[in-house]
């Protein structure tokens, strides 16, 4: 189905919803002198939206707006969980010390605005609409990144977000560009019929188009060599922007690379395994990125003594072990890399939530801080801490223990088994890191220097629940499996 | 089609523009240097995108791209502008290499 404007409004609430909430608070910080309630404004947009998502009416796939998005059961899994990511970050924004002293009304306009750009990301079915998703998705996570305008940090944070991102965009584009020029169009399933039309296909010229491509989306989801960036900004951004962006704009990535070097440029075969292009080795090519974004991403953790420069290395590491179930080139890889997102989701989320508890009482983000964490008043953040860093590791009965288990099947399922042994030693090797905070915390003594951790209720309430749904979907997973099972398909027009 | 000036000629032309980019990028330690080399790298793909339109005939869509990518361009650019203010409000200096405090 080809909807134009008005009928793609239908398809289209969850998106306007948020947008109605950037206007509302946009108008109402002009409004009103008191600023407090703003946050919580944004945070029932975002719920409402997530709601809006479950609610849709069920469709098999349809184009909107003359093509450029496309509504199919993929891109609601990922919104659901970009959805569930803005959440977690306003509702830790409300929640934050270091948020308190910033303009209310442009933070929480902006983090839904970022919010809508991701949901288009994850639905773009258009070149064109790819790079403004992207794009958007970029400048507002700038402006968030620098947003505590006297803090150093945050602002070399920001402008080296920008370097990066700036250079990742335009590489990409300039290798999209060569696409447009092979296949004469800018839409998905045009390409794809073009790509796969047999004749005489400039090869070489496909292929390092799309490793220019690559390093636009590679840079999204902070994968080796496009990494450089996420140690600095998530250590320089405040907290719940830095967990935005690890889980966020992470998941926003993923979709987009799955959407492009799935149904645009490869092959669906009858029985759910995809063909890559004759002669563009793109699998192979993603091997080696994904080896060593995990093998780099927990060498280089092992010595951070900052907790969210640990942090951003471990998920690094992450995007790398996602990043296993993509190039295995298989409808089983794809469903791993799905339920992985969520799993790293709950986790990652949750341990930044420890973070920023910590930070608000101590201000302290280094790894000392955690000495003695269980002994001066932090009993419950340690043990949602251990809970939450044994769930990044992948041991049993958490969540990342399913996550793993899914991708080391798909990859041993589609004979990759150097990618499932590399897989399995850095699990082994990041258990080192996790475990250097967990000791600390409960095995040392406090110093006396530490000070100590109040009790938040409102923080503790999202931490705990967060705990929670780390182990009880490492027990009971299938709810989340056949969520990801459901969103298989991809919607690639009338065949 | 005038002077026989071909496609290939413009895409050579932009990957020289390209590669300029790139190079500005990786060797100016001016923060605004840094940034007048990302903009060379997004018009060479813009010169891409009008050579490709132009010599593939019929559609708009590259020149419709073209426009967008110019005007991304500028937005990045007014934030990118406001980022290397603030820096040198707190830094006292845009040089990018003076700025760093985050390593490791």
């Amino acid at each position: 189905m080809d909807l134009g404007n008005l009928a793609s409004l239908k398809h289209f609430i969850p998106e306007m919803i948020l947008v109605a909430g950037v206007l509302a608070i946009v108008l109402i910080d002009l409004a009103v002198r008191d600023k407090s309630r703003l946050g919580a404004l944004a945070l029932i947009a975002a719920a409402a939206s997530l709601l809006a998502i479950g609610l849709e009416p069920a469709l098999s796939g349809a184009w909107l707006f003359h093509r450029m998005l496309v509504f199919d059961s993929f891109a609601i899994y990922f919104r659901t969980l970009i959805a569930l990511a803005a959440v977690v970050a306003i509702w830790m924004s409300i929640g934050s010390k270091e948020v308190k002293s910033c303009d209310q009304g442009e933070y929480y306009a902006i983090l839904l605005a970022s919010t809508f750009a991701m949901f288009l990301m994850a639905e773009s079915a258009n070149l064109l609409m790819a790079y403004l998703a992207l794009e958007f998705v970029s400048l507002t996570s700038y402006i968030l990144t620098g947003f505590l305008r006297h803090n150093r940090r945050s602002l070399e944070a920001a402008l080296k977000y920008l370097i990066y991102g700036g250079v990742a965009s335009g590489t990409m584009i300039y290798g999209m560009s060569w696409i447009f020029g092979i296949t004469g169009s800018l839409d998905f399933s045009v390409i794809n019929k073009a790509l796969s039309t047999p004749g005489h296909l400039p090869v070489l010229a496909v292929f390092i188009a799309l490793v220019l491509i690559l390093t636009g989306m590679g840079y999204k989801v902070a994968s080796v060599p496009f990494h450089m960036w996420a140690p600095d900004v998530y250590t320089g951004a405040p907290i719940p922007i830095t967990t935005f962006l690890a889980i966020g704009s992470k998941a926003a990535g993923f979709a987009l690379l799955t959407r492009f070097f799935f149904p645009a440029i490869s092959h669906l075969a009858a029985g759910g395994s995809w063909t890559a292009l004759a002669g563009v080795d793109w699998p192979q090519l993603l091997l080696f990125v994904c080896i060593i974004t995990m093998t780099l991403g927990n060498l280089a953790a092992l010595q951070q003594t900052n907790m969210k420069r640990l942090l951003a290395y471990s998920s690094i590491a992450q995007a790398g072990y996602a990043l296993m179930g993509f190039v295995v080139l298989s409808n089983d890889g794809i469903r791993a890399m799905l339920f992985y997102l969520f799993a790293y989701y709950v986790m990652d989320a949750g341990a930044f939530m420890v973070v920023m508890i910590v930070a608000n009482s101590t201000g302290r983000e280094d790894v000392d801080a955690y000495r003695g964490l269980a002994w001066r008043g932090g009993i419950v953040p340690a043990v949602a801490l251990t809970i939450f860093l044994f769930s990044l590791t992948g041991i049993p009965l958490t969540v990342g223990f399913i996550g793993k288990f899914y991708l080391l099947a798909a990859a041993i399922r589609g004979q990759f088994y150097i990618l499932a042994i590399v897989g399995i030693l850095n699990s082994v090797v990041s258990l080192y890191y996790y475990l250097k905070p967990i000791r600390l915390m409960f095995f040392e003594q406090p110093r006396g220097d530490e000070g100590t951790v109040r009790f938040e209720a409102w923080n503790y309430s999202l931490m705990g629940v967060l705990a929670c749904a780390t182990i009880v979907f490492g027990v009971y997973w299938s709810p989340i499996i056949s969520f990801a099972n459901r969103s298989l398909s991809f919607f690639t027009g009338p065949a | 089609m005038g002077g026989g000036i071909t496609l290939n000629d413009f895409l050579v032309l932009s990957l020289i523009i390209f590669s300029l980019g790139l190079v500005t990028v990786l060797t100016r330690r001016n923060a605004i240097g840094i940034l007048m080399g990302v903009e060379l790298i997004l018009n060479s793909a813009n010169i891409n995108y009008l050579a490709f339109a132009y010599y593939g005939g019929g559609k708009y869509d590259g020149q419709i791209f073209a426009i967008f990518v110019i005007m991304l361009a500028a937005a990045e650019a007014v934030i990118g502008l406001a980022v290397v203010l603030a820096i040198y409000q707190n830094f006292k200096t845009i040089d990018v290499d003076a700025a760093e405090t985050l390593r490791g």
